[in-house]
């Protein structure tokens, strides 16, 4: 299961923004896990949501499984160009 | 210093981990009667629907608390000594403390029907019950489900998604009449039943019918008998307010508090559900039940028991939330005229919603799509957004920010204005004349 959830979302990556970084609203936010849960790539997004910070973790491959599968509209991608240039 | 933080949910621990921030050197203790400590109560209906096992409901990990040299105690508070500044637990007994925060929550309210003891009789309130619940569920085949409100529809889409059949009973005429309108109340309930779940209008229960000792069925106060093997309840809650009482502490429907959330009693805070907390805006004691706001309120505790004096700021309350598999989003005031028979304050509720506004209503719906907007004479004052959410932020933004929306406001309260066009494009001006401040940084403080 986990296998092919990564290889789906390597997939997906060639259709998504390479470039963007999923951004949380935490006051959206209730904890429930259900985004770490469904990150083919295991990180835990929910504790970036907590602190309200953008997912920066090298992993991230922008699958948009976690923006897809929050109940409440938490998370959403954003192009910025700092991401860019601080990798 | 030593501080006691009684109950495990989110108010107490984000107050724990402000506290930890400003003072390295107190001792924290949070006191919890439920024996797995913090988990995500509004996870609950992710976990009964089967969208996530019960592992994923729990944030932190008890080295996550070690780490910060919070100690979580599992032991229920009996009593509280403000002369002595000590509380009294069932096992340990007395334990002192230089600042106190009571965050001990709400419960669902029990209905006074007979029939209520019996098992099979279910309430979607804490883990332990819902693990009850599940438990039940496996091996029922039918299910009544009633009140009004998020945490109803959460029991009965969740019993649904367990394979039993369901029975919805409502008081009134349509779902959740106090915060939404008939629309809005109307896609709900064909979603509903699209999903096979079975509304009966106007139905009350006049007993609920059992046979040794479990629930075999309900009769209605129409004389109709529905069999079924589960009863979901969730016609309220009520803040859990007795051990705040007997300590002398000043009480009205929760425990009443100041912005800088200290009861009458010194030393002595309160947060999250129990808390009734002073509004200057509105210049009452206003009762929340929104996890994010819980999460404010315990981070401005904090801040007051660790000696900063910071005021709790509530800010437009908001609920994002999925009714019927539709996500819908309720900001700000949103007022309806009618009385709700079917709800008090339930789960994921706010009572600033139900404030009437002096606003006229601008609406558009479409398919299982649909904005409503509270427009005052210079400001947006609530909206229920149901369906597509691209507009959710920036509404609430703009709502929150009190932005001023004169240059569209004719055009928004035009006969079918194409009210989520006029949005999209005043936002993307609004955004470029001001600096965003993200409703992140205000939780954060």
């Amino acid at each position: 299961m986990n296998m092919w959830r990564t290889f789906r979302a390597l997939f997906l990556q060639q259709k998504t923004r390479m470039e963007g970084v999923v951004v949380p609203d935490n006051i959206r936010c209730v904890q429930c896990g259900i985004c770490s849960y469904n990150c083919p790539i295991g990180i835990d997004v929910r504790r970036y949501a907590w602190w309200g910070k953008p997912i920066r973790d090298s992993h991230c491959v922008t699958c948009g499984e976690c923006v897809a599968r929050c109940p409440r509209g938490v998370l959403r991608f954003e192009v910025l160009e700092q991401t860019l240039s601080s990798g | 210093m030593q501080y006691v933080l009684v109950g495990s949910g989110v108010a107490a621990v984000a107050a724990a981990e402000t506290i930890r921030r400003l003072d390295a050197r107190g001792r924290i203790y949070i006191i919890g009667e439920e024996k797995d400590g913090y988990y995500s109560r509004p996870g609950l209906a992710y976990y009964l629907t089967g969208e996530i096992p019960e592992r994923m409901l729990f944030p932190m990990r008890p080295e996550d608390f070690r780490r910060m040299d919070i100690h979580l105690v599992h032991d229920r508070v009996e009593g509280i000594d403000p002369q002595a500044q000590r509380v009294r637990m069932t096992r340990r007994g007395w334990l002192p403390y230089d600042r106190l925060l009571l965050a001990v929550g709400a419960e669902a309210v029990r209905p006074d029907l007979p029939g209520v003891e019996l098992e099979g009789v279910v309430y979607l309130d804490n883990l332990d019950r819902t693990r009850a619940l599940l438990r039940l569920a496996r091996r029922a085949k039918e299910a009544v489900v009633i009140g009004g409100g998020i945490t109803a529809l959460e029991l009965a889409e969740g019993l649904r998604a367990r394979g039993l059949k369901v029975h919805y009973l409502l008081r009134g005429d349509r779902y959740w009449r106090r915060v939404l309108d008939e629309v809005e109340s109307r896609i709900v309930e064909q979603r509903l039943q699209h999903m096979g779940i079975r509304i009966h209008y106007r139905t009350e229960i006049e007993e609920i019918l059992g046979k040794k000792g479990r629930v075999v069925g309900v009769r209605t106060k129409d004389g109709r008998v529905l069999r079924c093997q589960m009863v979901g309840i969730a016609v309220g809650i009520a803040p859990r307010i007795a051990l705040a009482r007997e300590a002398g502490i000043a009480t009205d429907r929760g425990i009443l508090v100041n912005e800088y959330m200290e009861t009458s009693v010194p030393h002595i805070y309160a947060a999250g559900d129990v808390a009734q907390v002073f509004d200057p805006r509105v210049g009452r004691h206003v009762l929340d039940s929104l996890w994010p706001l819980a999460r404010r309120q315990g981070i401005a505790a904090g801040y007051n028991m660790a000696g900063k004096r910071v005021p709790y700021r509530r800010g437009t309350p908001l609920n994002v939330t999925r009714l019927a598999h539709i996500t819908t989003s309720i900001m700000g005031m949103v007022g309806q005229r009618e009385a709700d028979p079917d709800a008090g304050i339930v789960r994921g509720d706010s009572e600033v919603w139900r404030a009437l506004p002096d606003a006229i209503l601008a609406q558009k719906s479409e398919d299982i799509n649909s904005i409503r907007l509270m427009v005052g004479e210079r400001h947006l004052l609530g909206a229920v957004l149901m369906g597509d959410q691209t507009l959710s932020r920036a509404l609430y933004t703009l709502i929150d920010q009190r932005a001023d929306i004169r240059p569209i406001r004719e055009a928004l309260l035009k006969p079918q204005a194409p009210i989520a066009d006029i949005l999209a494009d005043f936002w993307e001006t609004w955004q470029r004349q001001h600096r965003p401040t993200s409703p992140a940084q205000e939780v954060s403080q």
